[in-house]
């Protein structure tokens, strides 16, 4: 029972990092009907940059708290004017082009941010200076350490203001109207490139806070950790059905439970044959599972893909 | 560029790719008027009127628009200027609620007052929607997303509205009240072109007229003097 309760923590905190991902990528193929690649990558620099402004800051004596404003300010101003700059140079120009174009140029920029982080930062895994000395919270027998309780609780609010946001207010209504049918949002006044720019941003800033805080979580950053970060946060937004905003958060949530649990598990029910660090194979397993038994998701709406 | 026209547009030419859909259409309209655009289909009406309100970029020609040259100005910056379309087959929001359809229409505008005001006086107008105001917009029959195209139309507080086939697919109860709606709407000053396969109705709508056929313009006159031409009437009358 202890395993159990212990790994639906683990969970829900991974899952909530997946989810802020996922949201990137969900948003972005709501609006465009484009899977952008280059997201997972987008998430990796703003990672790096998290990093290297502790790196920076904590040397130089800087109070805790406030190198952590810092360093998630850094990275999200950093994100989103990559994902600005992605979407005008890249993305844009293949705005009317066959489906294919986009998604190839995708992998082209998921490559060239990789390769531009290798050069900046190098290839070594980087880690991160001691920050904090995180207390561990008793939980029903399991263990919780505040950074966990502080990364879910900011993950939430960050997921629930954004999902309000979307929903309640006049831009969030622009944007889902512009999803919908961008030629008549534009005759309704609105200007969908710059809902279209503006929805890369949202995206690339809300990564941002998740690469800060999987480089808080695990430690170290490196310049291809976003590829299977983006991975499995794109798997969590096919799970939920991509497109659906709701979706992204519980198809992250519920990647992250089912990842913890069966690395948690794997063990025992594989009798020591398979360890935990067989825990990615679950992430694709469920990604093949939805696409094969339910591609539109869990929240989907049948026939909603704009193909 | 003459005075008194609210729109005028000069040999406009527009094109899909290879396919010349509009081929040199001249056409004007005056403040307080309310203009019919009729024609067969594939005659290039719905993309007029696409290149009208900025939807598609014309290949040549030019367009005024209150007496400035507006040529190849986006729909979102036309509609700011007072100038609307009611697409062909309504084009509402499908996923957003009746109300949200609505609100959308007054996109541009920030006051709040005035907007409130202009929900209940569209919910006057169409009963059914306020009925349905918290229901998906994909859910409504044809003629209440008719409805609501226009009511979402005059959220904007046009100066000119194009109107393209608002009787397509209703039944003729449904066509009756919509086509009262539109007079109500040009009563109120609201300067009016109409296309419409509804010849007749049109025609009776309208105080003047274009006929357009394979992307030109073939005859200009008064309502009246349409209704009566024997052109018309043997090829739009059906007589
Ligand atoms: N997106 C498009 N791509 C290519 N050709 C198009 C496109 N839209 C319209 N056309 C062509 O342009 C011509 C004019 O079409 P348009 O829709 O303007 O006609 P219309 O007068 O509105 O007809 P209807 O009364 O049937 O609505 C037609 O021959 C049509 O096939
Ligand atoms: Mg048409």
């Amino acid at each position: 029972m202890e395993i159990f309760t212990q790994q639906l923590i683990n969970g829900l905190v991974l899952g909530s990092i997946y989810a802020l991902v996922a949201l990137g990528y969900t948003m972005v193929y709501g609006i465009l009907g484009l899977i952008n690649f280059a997201h997972g990558d987008i998430t990796m620099i703003g990672a790096l940059v998290a990093l290297t402004v502790v790196q920076a800051l904590a040397a130089a004596g800087v109070p805790a708290p406030l190198v952590l404003v810092l360093a998630g300010g850094c990275a999200i101003l950093v994100c989103s004017l990559l994902g600005l700059s992605i979407e005008r140079v890249a993305y844009r120009p293949l705005r009317r082009a066959p489906r294919l174009a986009p998604l190839i140029t995708a992998i082209g920029v998921s490559i060239l941010l990789q390769y531009s982080a290798a050069l900046i930062w190098g290839k070594q895994y980087i880690a991160l200076p001691k920050l904090i000395e995180p207390a561990a919270i008793n939980i029903g027998g399991a263990q919780m350490t505040t950074l966990q309780l502080a990364i879910f609780v900011l993950a939430c609010a960050i997921m629930a203001v954004l999902l309000w946001f979307i929903k309640a207010s006049r831009m969030g209504r622009a944007m889902r109207a512009t999803e919908q049918n961008p030629d008549v949002a534009g005759l309704m006044g609105v200007n969908t490139n710059a809902v279209i720019a503006f929805t890369f941003v949202l995206g690339s800033a809300i990564g941002a806070v998740a690469g800060l805080m999987v480089v808080l979580y695990y430690g170290i950053g490196h310049y291809f950790m976003g590829f299977m970060l983006g991975l499995k946060a794109f798997t969590a937004a096919v799970l939920g059905g991509i497109g659906n905003v709701g979706g992204a958060v519980m198809g992250g949530l519920l990647l992250g439970i089912i990842e913890s649990m069966a690395s948690g598990y794997i063990g025992d029910l594989t009798g020591g044959v398979l360890g935990s660090n067989y825990r990615d194979i679950f992430a694709f397993l469920v990604l093949v599972l939805v696409l094969v038994i339910k591609p539109s998701g869990l929240m989907g709406q049948a026939g909603g893909d704009r193909a | 560029m003459s005075r008194g026209k609210l729109l005028e547009v000069r040999g406009l030419e527009v094109a899909y790719g290879g396919i010349r859909a509009v081929q040199g259409v001249d056409l004007a309209v005056a403040a307080g008027e309310i203009v019919a655009l009729i024609g067969a289909n594939g005659a290039g009406k719905t993309t007029t009127l696409k290149a009208l309100c900025g939807l598609l970029r014309p290949k040549s020609g030019s367009l005024h628009y209150e007496g400035a040259d507006v040529t190849g100005k986006p729909a979102y910056h036309l509609v700011r200027k007072g100038l609307s379309l009611v697409p062909e087959g309504r084009g509402v929001f499908p996923l957003l609620t009746v109300a949200e359809n609505l609100a959308m229409g007054a996109y541009i505008r920030n006051d709040h007052d005035a907007i409130r005001n202009d929900f209940d006086r569209v919910y006057a107008l169409f009963a059914r929607l306020a009925e349905r105001r918290n229901q998906l917009a994909g859910t409504l029959s044809g003629g209440e997303q008719q409805m609501l195209a226009i009511g979402r139309a005059m959220m904007s507080r046009p100066r000119l509205l194009l109107l393209d086939e608002p009787s397509m697919g209703l039944a003729p109860l449904m066509v009756q009240k919509i086509f009262e709606t539109v007079r109500a709407i040009a009563a109120e000053g609201v300067t009016l072109l109409l296309v419409e396969q509804n010849a007749r109705l049109a025609l009776e709508t309208c105080s003047r007229g274009y006929v357009m056929e394979s992307g030109r313009v073939v005859l200009e006159d008064s309502a009246a003097a349409l209704l009566a031409s024997p052109r018309v009437r043997q090829a739009y009358l059906g007589e």
